[in-house]
């Protein structure tokens, strides 16, 4: 399947039309979040991010950034597990309105629930090929809560021109992970 | 026994050992991906991710940065002769950790559990972490191992017998742990994975024994015949779940297993399984002569 760019913010009906396996080349800013960021969002009400994350994409990512003068620049951007925020995503996706969740591993049951209801996909990037995605990243436009959660927890704002994905949970219900975890199922039986 | 090399060499030998173990694959973890990509189906999803994988591998040393972002908790085994202080070398690692951080090589880690504040400088409360053995030889041996946190968290212990995994206190029993292991972690350790399996100890000392296995090269052969048999099967089995490059399918959900056995108390029968990503990230230097 070919690959299709894709851009960020998006609408909810744009959103509705893409499916597992399907591959995007993101264009737009993703908002980097993972554990404490995603525990804060869900604890407070962030005016200043609420209109960056509405029809935006959540990164479950803690690159390396370096500072050179006054601009950011990013060194390795890969994803981080996403499972660990299933407690916070399906109500960050209610209350945020975001449209695209990039990360690693996918996500469960709540998850997948909310993706169908509100209109939003869960995309997986590869693990660990942090310089193939800082390679795609134009510029670092500004970070939340550097100060108080540090370099890997802080939400940064990064502009992205193709950065690669492939849809792995649909607003249809299908999941290619789940898909896999089935068959491993069945293997595992008869390997044992 | 004199000393060739002073304090401020292991210090700019440990600089120049971060900064590799950071931005290149050892050479025999490159190897296995090219070798599990021959494998793969043309088209897949696996061998497209087996791809993106060896291609930013290739970018990382090319442009001299951190291979993965989290370049993990830092593990340090050194040797060392015995005129040598430990806290002296200790203390030049830390430094070097510092620098490194600094320079865009390492992602500031370092979090206190109860302030909930990064440090900053990937210095802690035993963070990084260090293993000192005096050897007769005349020059220090540091053998470094960035160890993701996603494959930390799948990692795990058994007790055995395990009645639900019907595993009894054997190597076929060990056996059953470790698929267990592989299928719950699925895609989440950053499959294809490298395992390290520690059997019997304490359970601290099991743990460890699994992680030390982890230092070893991929193409190394176990002297112990039946660990040797235990690592060939399990490789084979676990490279049938299914599960594939980044959980995503395929047949390539291990690059390695190794497996480490030590004595246990007549009590207790501990399994650890290690999981290692597939960004497998460690290196070796030795100041003052030859490895």
């Amino acid at each position: 399947m070919q690959q299709r760019r894709f851009q960020i913010p998006a609408e909810e009906k744009t959103v509705r039309e893409l499916r597992a396996g399907q591959r995007l080349l993101l264009n737009g800013t993703l908002i980097t979040a993972r554990d404490r960021a995603h525990r804060w969002l869900a604890e407070k009400n962030s005016h200043e991010l609420q209109p960056l994350l509405d029809g935006g994409a959540l990164y479950h990512c803690g690159p390396i950034m370096q500072k050179q003068g006054d601009v950011w620049i990013c060194k390795a951007a890969g994803p981080t597990s996403s499972l660990r925020q299933e407690p916070y995503m399906a109500g960050l996706i209610r209350k945020y309105g975001i449209r695209c969740i990039i990360g690693k591993g996918g996500m469960g049951p709540e998850t997948a629930e909310a993706l169908r209801e509100y209109g939003t996909v869960y995309c997986s990037a590869v693990g660990g090929a942090a310089v193939l995605y800082a390679n795609t990243v134009e510029s670092v436009e500004a970070v939340f809560r550097l100060e108080a959660f540090g370099m890997p927890e802080a939400l940064w704002l990064m502009k992205v021109r193709d950065f690669p994905v492939m849809v792995s949970m649909d607003t249809h219900g299908n999941s290619l992970y789940r898909d896999i975890e089935k068959i491993s199922k069945t293997r595992l039986g008869k390997i044992i | 026994m004199n000393l060739n090399f002073t304090i401020q060499d292991v210090e700019r030998s440990a600089l120049d050992l971060i900064i590799r173990c950071s931005c290149e694959l050892p050479p025999d973890v490159r190897a296995a991906l090219e070798k599990a990509l021959d494998r793969e189906k043309p088209g897949s999803v696996a061998e497209r991710n087996l791809h993106a994988i060896l291609e930013n591998a290739t970018l990382a040393a090319k442009q001299r940065q951190p291979l993965c972002q989290d370049t993990g908790f830092p593990l340090f085994h050194i040797a060392y002769p015995q005129q040598l202080s430990v806290r002296s070398l200790q203390h030049a690692v830390e430094k070097v950790i510092v620098r490194a951080t600094e320079q865009g090589y390492l992602r500031p880690n370092a979090v206190d559990p109860l302030t909930e504040k990064n440090s900053g400088d990937n210095r802690g409360r035993g963070f990084p972490q260090f293993s000192f053995h005096e050897h007769d030889a005349a020059f220090v041996r540091i053998r470094c191992l960035l160890k993701g946190g996603g494959s930390e968290n799948v990692s795990v212990q058994y007790s055995l017998p395990d009645r639900e995994l019907r595993a009894e206190r054997d190597l076929s029993g060990v056996m059953r742990c470790v698929t267990d292991a592989i299928y719950r972690a699925q895609g989440k350790g950053c499959a294809p994975g490298i395992i390290g399996i520690g059997i019997g100890g304490d359970r601290a000392g099991s743990l460890q024994c699994a992680k030390e296995q982890l230092f070893r090269n991929l193409e190394d052969s176990n002297p112990e015949a039946a660990l040797k048999a235990l690592e060939e099967e399990l490789f084979l089995k676990l490279n049938q779940l299914g599960i594939g490059p980044m959980g995503l399918g395929g047949h390539t959900t291990v690059l390695g297993v190794k497996a480490g056995a030590i004595h246990r108390l007549p009590a207790s029968y501990f399994v650890s399984v290690a999981y290692m990503c597939w960004a497998c990230r460690r290196s070796e230097i030795c100041i003052g002569g030859d490895c």
